[in-house]
């Protein structure tokens, strides 16, 4: 299964599900990650972590652990 | 918005949901998504007269003015920037309670013209709770020139609610706001929202519930109190509790056990926020059309600014640089008052001398009173008048999410939150702002750790002390002040040090955990207004701070003279106290006297050095010091050395908080046991850090 955090920087994912629970879930759905958003890897920071994405028109860094809970195709 | 000074005073938050209103006064809500302008929107309605009652949510403070409009007058209440109203942070929760029990009359809804489609899901929300809506568009300027063309009048018609192009810092649409805002507030103009509708199962259930919450409905949206039941909102379900009725409840209970949904809680607040989502995506592909070519000005500038080689060398460069324009930019004013001020001193000694006032009088008065005044303004205010300014340029600029965002990995290390970072930004300011904004980290955990270490930022009133010590020491080694600046900015990057360092150690003992989530919003870059930083850094930040340093000095330089004048045996009691505290000063580099002026400093830290001069002027070695100059040879005649230098700014740096940080902290975390710990840790650290620098100054035989 694809993660996001393994996704390429300048690629364009879509979500397939989110793994995670609770109030991150929650904090997920309200940014917009829902299950067929467009989600573009920006870039990632000086050590590889965190990445930028571009979600809804929004940038929005997500670190590593978060990212890796959003399962994409 | 910035944190402001004015977040000290906190409030409970429960109190102000219902607000006082007189006949033709509304109360309107301001809600949206944060960095949306919305505070700029609250400002340009009020006009910046904002109320001294600010109370601060969570994260901003929550700011309440006034303007009128056609003889009504209408209270404007600034709610906490929120993604969503679905209660996962406090925000969120402020936000929507003060919506539904407080008794606003209107909500005006600000959203983001660069950043449409997230924005509406909070607009599609909000239209289910409330139909007293207006929807102001905002920043419709920076929306253009990225050649994004918004169809407002369509996106009124979709919507149901009315719909205002606003430019408000620039006061564009701001009067039409007005217009559609007092027609929704005053029953004019009746909305009629065409609200999201979910899948079949769930909306059968809504129907199903809506004839008994139908009897409610003028209290609260029925369509959304059905939708919040069947979610399972606990929370919420336990405050309507009180305005149902027991037997309402049990047919609740009934209708929902008759008609269990296939979903459970999570696939169907999943399906809810999906289908909200769709809906605005549809919406925003309609009446939103964007032209603009791919190259985007922001990511070239993130390029440079968070890039693996340039992003954090580029930080420290700014953070030199605005040193460095504040020690030089200082340097000048700042003598040019003290000369004024002690020219004035000298017209006060000769009345003082014509009324044949007792010497005494004259020492209270002058010698303490006044010259340590003169001291914290002339020190004071030239670098705070400086530094407050620039520092708020690159908060309007968006700059600080970027450092956040590049030290994050460090933060990470040290299993503290990402976000620590901006509560250190803010420390910068005022460590009290500084611990109350720990409050946008969510993780009990992380946010203590934030608040135990966010002293190790040094605040505007530690600041003048290092950049007066570094000056007097360093000035003349160096042209144009380049070694103080290096000096300050080395100091404050072994703050930053250290406060990953506690923060790791505080992760493996007494603060065990993993580090939690961490989304964080890099907003788009925006030019500051440059009348709205000198108004919000000289009124909100340099005079609050400046006059609460004038408040505690004052006192504190009467107290000084008195104590430095009332003489035991030969020597005046400061001078036994200050010899009492000399061994174990000399242990960590310091004297007696200094240490003395840190703890008497404890009220506040920008007394420290005026505190320290008068003592050692006190004890016989009476010197004017008319300019600030003549500091270095009081602190030389004191038996100064680098040593002492190095370790008096180190002390500054990380020793105990002051009273007000201590008070917040306790407010803060409503513990005893923190507070004290919050005290002790830099104490230790600051103790262990300055026996060290005097061991190798010793072994190396250059102190």
């Amino acid at each position: 299964m694809l993660k996001l955090h393994n996704a390429n920087v300048g690629s364009v994912v879509t979500v397939k599900d989110l793994t995670s629970t609770g109030l991150l879930r929650e904090r997920m759905l309200a940014l917009g990650l829902t299950k067929g958003a467009q989600v573009e890897v920006v870039r990632r920071g000086p050590s590889g972590d965190p990445t930028v994405f571009n979600i809804r028109g929004a940038m929005i860094a997500l670190r590593n652990e978060e990212a890796s809970m959003i399962t994409i195709s | 918005m910035g944190l402001t000074y004015q977040s000290t005073k906190a409030t409970a938050l429960k109190d102000t949901f219902q607000i006082k209103k007189n006949p033709g006064q509304y109360v309107i809500a301001l809600a949206g998504n944060p960095n949306t302008g919305k505070s700029t929107v609250f400002n340009s309605l009020t006009g910046l007269r904002q109320h001294t009652g600010n109370w601060p949510g969570k994260t901003v403070v929550n700011a309440r003015g006034e303007f009128s409009y056609n003889d009504d007058e209408f209270i404007l209440v600034d709610l906490p920037g929120t993604y969503s109203l679905f209660s996962s942070s406090v925000e969120e929760e402020v936000a929507r309670d003060f919506i539904c029990f407080g008794n606003t009359d209107a909500v005006i809804v600000v959203v983001d013209a660069t950043c449409l489609e997230r924005n509406l899901n909070l607009v599609y929300q909000l239209m289910e709770l409330t139909d007293k809506l207006v929807l102001c568009i905002n920043l419709i300027d920076e929306a253009k020139s990225k050649k994004i063309e918004i169809d407002a009048k369509g996106l009124e018609s979709e919507l149901g609610i009315p719909v205002v192009l606003c430019a408000a810092r620039s006061d564009i649409g701001i009067s039409d706001l007005k217009a559609a805002l007092y027609q929704v507030a005053t029953g004019i103009i009746k909305p009629s929202t065409n609200v999201v509708y979910y899948e079949g199962p769930i909306e059968a259930l809504l129907t199903k519930l809506n004839p008994i919450l139908m009897k409610y409905a003028k209290n609260i949206n029925p369509r959304w109190l059905a939708l919040r039941i069947i979610d399972g909102d606990e929370k919420l379900i336990e405050s309507i509790k009180d305005y149902i009725t027991d037997e309402d409840l049990d047919n609740i209970e009934i209708i929902l056990e008759e008609n269990k949904l296939a979903y459970d809680k999570q696939a169907l607040r999943d399906s809810i926020a999906s289908t909200i989502y769709n809906k605005v995506e549809h919406v925003t592909k309609t009446y939103v059309k964007n032209s603009s070519k791919k190259v985007n000005r922001d990511r070239l500038i993130d390029n440079y600014i968070t890039s693996k080689v340039f992003g954090i060398p580029l930080m420290l460069l700014t953070l030199a640089l605005i040193l460095w324009i504040t020690i030089s930019g200082a340097n000048y004013p700042s003598s040019l008052l003290a000369k004024f001020f002690f020219g004035i001193e000298g017209k006060i000694t000769i009345f003082f001398n014509y009324i044949q006032a007792p010497d005494w009088v004259h020492g209270v008065l002058v010698l303490g009173l006044y010259r340590t005044l003169v001291w914290v303004i002339s020190v004071m205010l030239p670098p705070m008048a400086i530094f407050f300014p620039l520092f708020t340029i690159l908060e309007d600029l968006g700059y600080l999410p970027r450092v956040a965002f590049n030290m994050d990995h460090l933060f990470k290390k040290a299993c503290a939150h990402g976000k620590q970072c901006l509560t250190m930004c803010m420390g910068f300011g005022c460590n009290a702002a500084g611990i109350i904004s720990c409050r946008i980290i969510d993780s009990p955990r992380e946010r203590l750790i934030a608040i135990l270490t966010n002293n190790f930022v040094p605040c505007n009133g530690r600041f003048p002390t290092l950049i007066a010590i570094s000056t007097v020491f360093l000035v003349s080694r160096g042209k144009y002040g380049i070694l103080p600046v290096l000096s300050v900015t080395g100091l404050v990057v072994i703050g930053i040090a250290i406060t990953l360092l506690v923060s790791y150690l505080l992760s493996k003992t007494i603060l065990k955990g993993i580090p939690s989530t961490f989304t964080l919003e890099l907003p788009p870059y925006r030019i500051p207004r440059i009348g709205q930083v000198l108004y919000r850094s000289i009124i909100d930040r340099t005079i609050f701070v400046l006059w609460r340093a004038i408040i505690i000095a004052a006192p504190a330089g009467v107290i000084t003279w008195i104590f430095g004048n009332i003489y035991i045996r030969d020597l005046g009691i400061i001078g036994h106290v200050a010899g009492f505290l000399n061994p174990a000063a000399r242990l960590i580099g310091l004297d007696g006297f200094i240490l003395m002026a840190f703890i008497l400093g404890l009220p506040a830290n920008e007394i420290v050095l005026p505190i320290l001069l008068m003592s050692y002027l006190s004890t016989g070695s009476m010197i004017e010091f008319e300019s600030i100059d003549s500091l270095r040879r009081i602190l030389l005649d004191n038996g100064w050395t680098y040593l002492t230098a190095l370790n008096t700014m180190l002390f500054c740096l990380l020793h105990w908080p002051c009273a007000t940080s201590l008070l917040t902290i306790k407010k803060e975390t409503a513990s005893i046991k923190w507070t004290l710990l919050a005290a002790l840790i830099p104490t230790g650290v600051a103790i262990i850090v300055c026996s060290i620098t005097t061991l190798i100054f010793k072994l190396f035989g250059w102190g």
